[in-house]
């Protein structure tokens, strides 16, 4: 079996283990046991992965494993990563790991809970190892579903209607993909040959002009709204909100970078001509994502709302980056994504354990809690400065990326945009510093929180796990910088060569 | 006859020699030993199911009325495996003391539906279809009217029966005047002599109209809910399933192989009428509480997108929808399956009482989820597959903005779907539906459903099979 498959047996092997095991202590061991593995195997992917690039394979994918599945259709079975997709895969196995740990005391269902859980985690691995758009939409779906039960059952406030709009909203996003990918099918072979779904295949072909037009906003939307592309994002807020610790992990940290990824690799990738005339509308509507997303989260009193609509910001600047179109802001986007992820990621678990001492998320009800629960009064810190972009953390070299490819730009539009966006950086800055200080520092208003405890074993190592790589992007951000690069490098030339002047 | 005619429609010989062996059974067995008939005429069937399945080749009887070929074979088998599981599954509800006395009854009638479906299914002459479409209803509308001494099984029978003979009606007047206007009632005759003129193509309309009745496609779908809400439980999956498969099977085979020179009407007429299908059909799904008619308007909608793969009038087309009813077998299945057994036990129908229901018997729950998402078009599960394909079909003669509508209105279903779930797996309840163990032959049953669901999606081999049989115009 190659190394890739292995990313979908383990969770599913995972899976079996968890519906075996009796009672909840073993379900968590088998859980936590089967996400370590498929963390050390992301690791030795990465490995492989540098190895290879460095013995001078350059191929565009590598790895790549091939079954034929539906012949008549000509629908594969295609695995292959480059450089974007193992930092993706790197970042969903870490933050996975870490929101097994952050929800080690659910006690509601709990088999259950990490069945889904895992399942939704198998749809995000099989959707950044594919390379066919058939089952890169299948693991797509996959990822979305699971959610529904995971915010409706284990959820809190008004679960029900956000686990709702959440799944329907998505789907609906997947309705346009569907035909989006439909139309690249029957346009991926316009000179007679085999219709394939394999992205390798295609990008060798132009889609007939028209074609673009037409497909390539529905395929943009369609992986815009999960990337919570304005005004599509109203799912975010109330989804993130309302559903538990890890959920709330997974889906902002990594569920949210299948848009990014998906607009960059299909929608821009196979359709760049109509990328270029049309990316005017969505520049705009990205920036607008940029700086409601920021200007939204000022106005929330709950942490998890704050959060929320901080991710909307950030994952706005991830599509913004990429329909800059250049190599710099290409490279920013991709490690804003890891960065996002594993930042957005510690937010929501942060939030989980101080609720889980708290009962509360409102910020005016909590005050001064940094003398009680110093270690994850810190974290908090440290996961709030990498979010405004300070340096030595990721955020700020994922931000500074973008902004140099977004000013290369001359034309006035971009430079607009680009001067709107990076002005977020204060409004983030502004909600950040102001949820710290009411939240952590000044005296302790509430005689109840004078005895919390601080952080347990599994929620430090939870915490500890995701300060430790966003630390280490910021502080080394060369290796992932060119990993990514030099993948990045041939679609980005190939894109540029379809530019109109 | 040779032996090779016998052979040739044995589907139909083996369910007559059937019905004749249970009526002899009936005369001659005991009346305190009734229930034998139940597991004698299950696996009787189940051994036609198996013998049907043996591949023999293709051939021609009388006179050219009669034609088997090998997609006609393989329609049969769908539907063989189909009523064999409606069949298991009814044998909890049958060994019921209300219904000792009519036995045999149910199976006779099931049995010579199924006859007449085959007959449709096999006929190349208008004649041979009707006399097929009419052995296909009667019987059916007295099964709806099974449980006569409640007041809406009988209203169920009477307006199944009325609905059908309008619908016969309607159908026989287009067929006589394509009979007036072509000189002749074969298949391959009328479609080398049809030219399209005014006359043919308001009988093409009168033809399909009758159709659209029995596969309930809007606007002739109002008796589709009373009917199912009255009928038993069982007789409502097959109606659903059964019913609705073969007049979409038949439908195709005589839209591509006698009606192709309008192809370009047909499909105006499809387009909306596949549209209005769907949406309707959805939208009043959400506001059911009653899961009978809840699934009765999911099954509309479900033609609706059915109707997908016949409007392209290719071969991927014809092999979607075969693969379709295959997998909307299953899943259909599974879901009444449970309707059933939940109605067979506390008699509960509606959708709130299903509050909490994973608590108490978890594997019906899932079985019920799994069943759904597949309706709805959920990976892994098979039915993410067929509606892939039928899309697909669409998509190939460019119908992009039908396969739209269609996608957004797969949202809607997956609403009041989750709508389900959700009674099932969050709603609090008091008093849920008390645990219960079910009985083998239910169990086996929805096995068979959740085996089907999970296996025909990911084998490629059984679309592909079907692939290689299908046609276009």
């Amino acid at each position: 079996m190659d190394i890739l498959t292995l990313f979908i047996v383990i969770p599913v092997l995972t899976i079996t283990g968890i519906v075996l095991a009796g009672d909840i202590k073993r379900v968590r061991v088998v859980a936590a046991v089967g996400m370590a593995l498929q963390l050390i195997l992301a690791a030795v992917l990465v490995i492989l992965y540098l190895s290879q690039r460095r013995a001078g394979n350059v191929d565009e994918m590598l790895f790549v494993k091939d079954f034929v599945w539906f012949s008549t259709l000509n629908i594969h079975y295609t695995v292959g990563v480059d450089g974007i997709s193992v930092a993706m895969i790197a970042l969903t196995s870490l933050v996975v790991f870490a929101g097994i740990f952050a929800s080690w005391e659910v006690d509601f269902l709990t088999k259950e809970f990490f069945i889904s859980l895992i399942l939704l985690a198998t749809g995000v691995f099989g959707f950044f190892i594919s390379i066919d758009l058939f089952t890169m939409f299948l693991f797509y779906e996959l990822a979305v579903i699971p959610m529904y039960l995971l915010i409706g059952i284990w959820g809190s406030g008004p679960k029900e209607y956000s686990a709702m709009k959440l799944t329907l909203m998505l789907m609906g996003a997947s309705a346009l993909l569907l035909v989006g990918i439909l139309g690249i099918y029957f346009n991926s072979a316009p000179d007679g040959n085999r219709l394939t779904f394999n992205i390798l295949e295609i990008k060798n072909y132009i889609i007939p002009i028209q074609a673009q037009r037409v497909f390539f906003p529905m395929t943009f939307i369609g992986f815009g709204v999960l990337g919570a592309l304005f005004p599509f994002h109203t799912w975010s807020p109330d989804g993130h909100s309302s559903a538990p610790t890890a959920v709330s992990m997974l889906h902002a940290g990594v569920l949210m970078k299948l848009g990014g990824y998906g607009a960059f690799r299909v929608a821009i990738y196979l359709m760049p001509e109509a990328a270029h005339e049309l990316s005017w509308i969505f520049i705009i509507l990205t920036s607008i994502s940029v700086v409601y997303g920021a200007f939204g989260a000022i106005v929330q009193k709950d942490l998890k709302y704050i959060n929320a609509y901080s991710s909307v910001s950030h994952c706005g600047l991830v599509l913004f980056a990429i329909l800059m179109m250049n190599k710099t802001a290409m490279n920013g986007a991709v490690i804003q994504m890891v960065s996002h992820g594993l930042m957005t990621a510690l937010f929501f678990a942060l939030i989980g354990m101080l609720y889980g001492r708290t009962h509360t998320r409102l910020i005016n009800e909590m005050g001064g809690l940094m003398k009680v629960i110093p270690f994850l009064a810190v974290c908090y810190v440290i996961a709030g400065l990498a979010s405004l972009g300070l340096p030595g953390l990721s955020g700020f070299v994922a931000e500074m990326t973008i902004f140099v490819g977004a000013f290369q730009h001359p034309d006035l539009l971009h430079r607009i945009a680009t001067i709107v966006v990076v002005s977020s950086i204060v409004i983030t800055a502004v909600y950040i510093l102001r949820v710290i200080a009411i939240l952590l520092l000044g005296p302790t208003t509430n005689s109840h929180f004078e005895h919390l405890t601080d952080a347990r074993w599994f929620e430090k190592l939870s915490a500890v796990t995701l300060i430790g790589s966003v630390a280490a992007i910021g502080m080394a951000p060369f290796w992932l910088s060119t990993m990514i690069g030099s993948s990045v490098q041939p679609m980005i030339e190939k894109i540029l060569s379809f530019k109109p002047f | 006859m040779s032996l090779q005619d016998f052979l040739t429609m044995r589907h139909e010989l083996l369910l007559t020699v059937a019905a004749i062996l249970i009526l002899i059974l009936e005369i001659f067995r005991n009346p305190a030993k009734k229930k034998g008939i139940i597991t004698f005429s299950t696996v009787v069937f189940g051994l036609i199911t198996l013998i049907g399945m043996i591949p023999v080749p293709e051939g021609i009887l009388f006179g050219g009325m009669y034609v088997s070929s090998q997609v006609t074979t393989l329609m049969k088998n769908i539907l063989n495996i189909g009523v064999l599981i409606v069949l298991i599954q009814s044998v909890t509800w049958l060994s019921k003391e209300e219904n000792s006395g009519k036995i045999s009854e149910y199976f006779i009638l099931v049995i010579s539906t199924l006859l007449g479906i085959d007959f449709m299914i096999s006929s190349s002459h208008f004649l041979m279809f009707y006399i097929g479409i009419e052995l296909a209803t009667i019987p059916i509308a007295a099964l709806a009217a099974f449980e006569r001494y409640k007041n809406k099984s009988a209203e169920a029978g009477i307006k199944l029966i009325l609905s059908s003979a309008l619908s016969s009606g309607i159908m026989l007047y287009g067929l006589s005047m394509i009979y007036g206007t072509t000189g002749t009632m074969y298949f391959y005759e009328v479609s080398h002599l049809f030219a399209g003129n005014s006359l043919q193509i308001l009988a093409f309309i009168f033809f399909f109209s009758g159709m659209a009745f029995k596969i309930s496609i809007v606007p002739f779908h109002l008796w589709t809910a009373d009917v199912y809400e009255g009928a038993p439980v069982n007789i409502t999956s097959f109606l659903s399933v059964i019913s609705k498969g073969a007049a979409i099977f038949i439908l195709v085979i005589i839209l591509f192989g006698v009606f192709p020179v309008i192809m370009f009407t047909w499909q105006k007429t499809i387009y909306v009428t596949s549209i209005l299908t769907m949406t309707i059909g959805n939208l009043f799904a959400i506001r059911q509480q009653n899961l009978k008619r809840f699934l009765a308007f999911s099954s509309i909608s479900q033609a609706g997108y059915i109707l997908l793969g016949i409007i392209g009038g290719n071969s991927l087309g014809m092999a979607s929808i075969i693969y379709y009813i295959l997998v909307y077998i299953f899943s259909n299945l599974g879901a009444f399956g449970v309707v059933a057994v939940i109605s067979n036990v506390t008699g509960k129908e509606n959708i709130d009482d299903y509050n909490g229901l994973y608590r108490t018997n978890p594997r019906l729950s899932l079985i019920m989820t799994l069943s759904l998402f597949s309706l709805a078009g959920i990976p892994p599960v098979a039915g993410f597959f067929g509606k892939f394909f039928l899309f697909t079909a669409a998509a190939q003669k460019g119908f992009y903005f039908l396969v739209l509508i269609a996608v957004l209105n797969t949202i809607i279903s997956l609403y009041y779907y989750l709508l389900v779930v959700k009674a099932m797996f969050i709603n609090k309840n008091e008093d849920p539906i008390a645990r219960f163990k079910s009985d083998f032959p239910t169990r086996f049953a929805l096995l068979i459903c959740v085996a089907g669901i999970f296996f025909t999606g990911f084998a490629s081999m059984i679309f592909e099979y079907i692939q290689n049989l299908s046609f276009g115009v």
